[in-house]
């Protein structure tokens, strides 16, 4: 099955390279939200500070609504879900595949953002061990969930509209989560954040085993 | 005294609130069973 | 056109039935029961004041709430095992009425929380996840609202009502758990010792609102199954005018 999930998202990921969404679009997009909150929130106040934490975040979860938007919608025009279907591979394991495609573009950007931050809010990344595994664990949680919504919202017309609506609700626990991770490990207690690292592990683990339950039933309306 | 005016909003709000809710699915709910034929209206 | 056999025969031209009207006549005369307890005979709190009258309808709108989600829960995955329309229906409704007593929850919660805390709203964990609960839910009556199969529809909306459910208590423990390092003193919305006879009308209140939720549950699984069967009667007519078209010109 590994095998499987593993042409999967091999295959995603080659969509993705020859489509440049992720770089050309949505990579963009999310240093422009920090940029926007630094409009909205005046940097010589403090408050982008003390806000870092949140607004990194808040920008991930909306960056990772369009990945997965654009992730389903390059799919369907290329009439790839029938050819998914009659492969007979296994549903858990494109499950599995979509979710690590869009994982690895996720940390890419993950990635991006920590820069940017860096750069543009000047930041100290303190804590880098904690920060490196709340993105993985956030990574994990919004990955499995975006595929799994994705598949839900996928061929409706209103899907730009309904998958944030369904999606940003779900991952908010992620938000949480990891947002006060950051904050603990950019304060320099990473001691206070490791357990909201956990949560995060704990959500991925549900929402991974869930994709895996859920997307067979699912496929068929790919 | 004010309290007594929010005891009375959220009472008028709930019962009118609940009232309309249920006074739509009845109506609403007659004017479907005149469309539908006899033996498919209920479930079982 | 054969006539067709029919197991149910005369079936009223409304949602209501023998079974609908006893617990429709006990929710009604346990609301007024509760009215004359809630507003009159029960006392105000000695913190609280007349507030307090509130929380008889707060507490049993969120308790109606969560037996709505947890019957969207079970008939999500009821309709995942068996298919049957009945459960797919079940949900619909669920949901909506969920919906409706989690819009009363926020509501009376709300109306309570401006007399005792000074503000309308609080970031406190309860308020937060119902708030995300009503969101949760009307993004899954929208999910339903988009056009599709029934099967195709009832798929994702199966699939969408046991996310709602298993998100819950996920949403509500980080929010409780986020809440709880925020806040100086944790609020509780009732005192430590209640007087007896405040007791005994939030039981009153439970049990009129747990009446309250069967018998719109019932009305409103009545409704949307008439829903279905109408839409399907709009389709079916639809195709039989089409072939009677074609027959005609042919």
């Amino acid at each position: 099955m590994l095998a499987d999930a593993r042409l999967v998202a091999g295959k995603d990921l080659r969509i993705e390279r020859r489509a440049r969404v992720a770089t050309n679009q949505v990579a963009p997009f999310a240093i422009l939200v920090l940029v926007l909150f630094a409009f909205a929130l005046d940097p010589d106040r403090g408050i982008l500070d003390r806000a870092t934490a949140g607004l990194y975040w808040v920008a991930v979860l909306l960056s990772t609504v369009l990945a997965v938007q654009r992730a389903y919608a390059i799919e369907a025009t290329d009439g790839v879900p029938d050819a998914l279907r009659l492969s007979g591979l296994d549903p858990a394991a494109v499950f599995l595949g979509k979710t690590a495609a869009l994982g690895l573009q996720l940390l890419v950007l993950e990635a991006l953002l920590l820069i940017g931050v860096t750069v543009l809010y000047t930041t100290e990344l303190a804590g880098p061990v904690l920060l490196a595994a709340t993105c993985l664990a956030a990574t994990v949680g919004l990955a499995s969930a975006g595929s799994l919504y994705g598949v839900l919202a996928a061929g409706l017309r209103v899907r730009e509209t309904l998958l944030p609506l369904l999606l940003l609700p779900v991952v908010a626990p992620v938000l949480i989560g990891a947002t006060r991770a950051f904050e603990a490990a950019l304060a320099g207690a990473p001691g206070d954040g490791w357990p909201w690292c956990g949560l995060l592990t704990i959500f991925a683990a549900i929402y991974v085993t869930f994709g895996m339950l859920a997307f067979g039933p699912l496929m068929e309306e790919l | 005294m004010i309290n007594e005016g929010y005891v009375v909003a959220g009472y008028l709000l709930t019962f009118l609130g609940l009232g309309a809710y249920a006074a739509w699915i009845l109506i609403r709910g007659r004017r479907l069973s005149a469309r539908v034929p006899e033996e498919r209206r209920r479930w079982m | 056109m054969t006539q067709t056999t029919t197991t149910l025969t005369g079936a009223p031209a409304h949602t209501g039935s023998r079974g609908s009207r006893i617990v429709g006549i006990l929710a009604a005369v346990g609301a007024l029961a509760l009215l004359v307890f809630a507003l009159v005979l029960s006392p105000a709190d000695r913190i609280q004041g007349e507030a307090v009258r509130l929380i008889y309808l707060h507490v049993p709108a969120a308790f109606a709430m969560y037996g709505a989600v947890i019957l969207l829960g079970v008939s999500s995955a009821m309709w995942l095992r068996r298919k049957s329309r009945g459960w797919d229906v079940l949900g619909a409704a669920a949901a909506e009425v969920g919906l409706v007593f989690t819009g009363l929850t926020l509501m009376t919660g709300m109306l309570w929380g401006r007399p005792t805390w000074g503000v309308y709203w609080v970031w406190d964990a309860r308020l937060t996840t119902t708030a995300m609960l009503a969101i949760l839910l009307a993004g899954y009556l929208a999910l339903r609202r988009v056009p599709a199969s029934e099967e195709s529809r009832a798929r994702r909306a199966a699939v969408a009502g046991l996310l709602v459910v298993v998100d819950l208590p996920l949403i509500h423990y980080s929010v409780d758990w986020w809440r709880t390092l925020h806040q100086d003193a944790t609020i509780s919305t009732t005192d430590a010792k209640i007087d007896g006879l405040m007791l005994f009308t939030l039981f009153l209140a439970i049990v009129v609102a747990g009446l309250v939720l069967a018998w719109l549950l019932i009305h409103r699984f009545r409704l949307a199954w008439l829903e279905a069967e109408a839409e399907e009667g709009g389709l079916d007519r639809a195709l039989a005018e089409r072939r009677a078209e074609a027959e005609v010109s042919a």
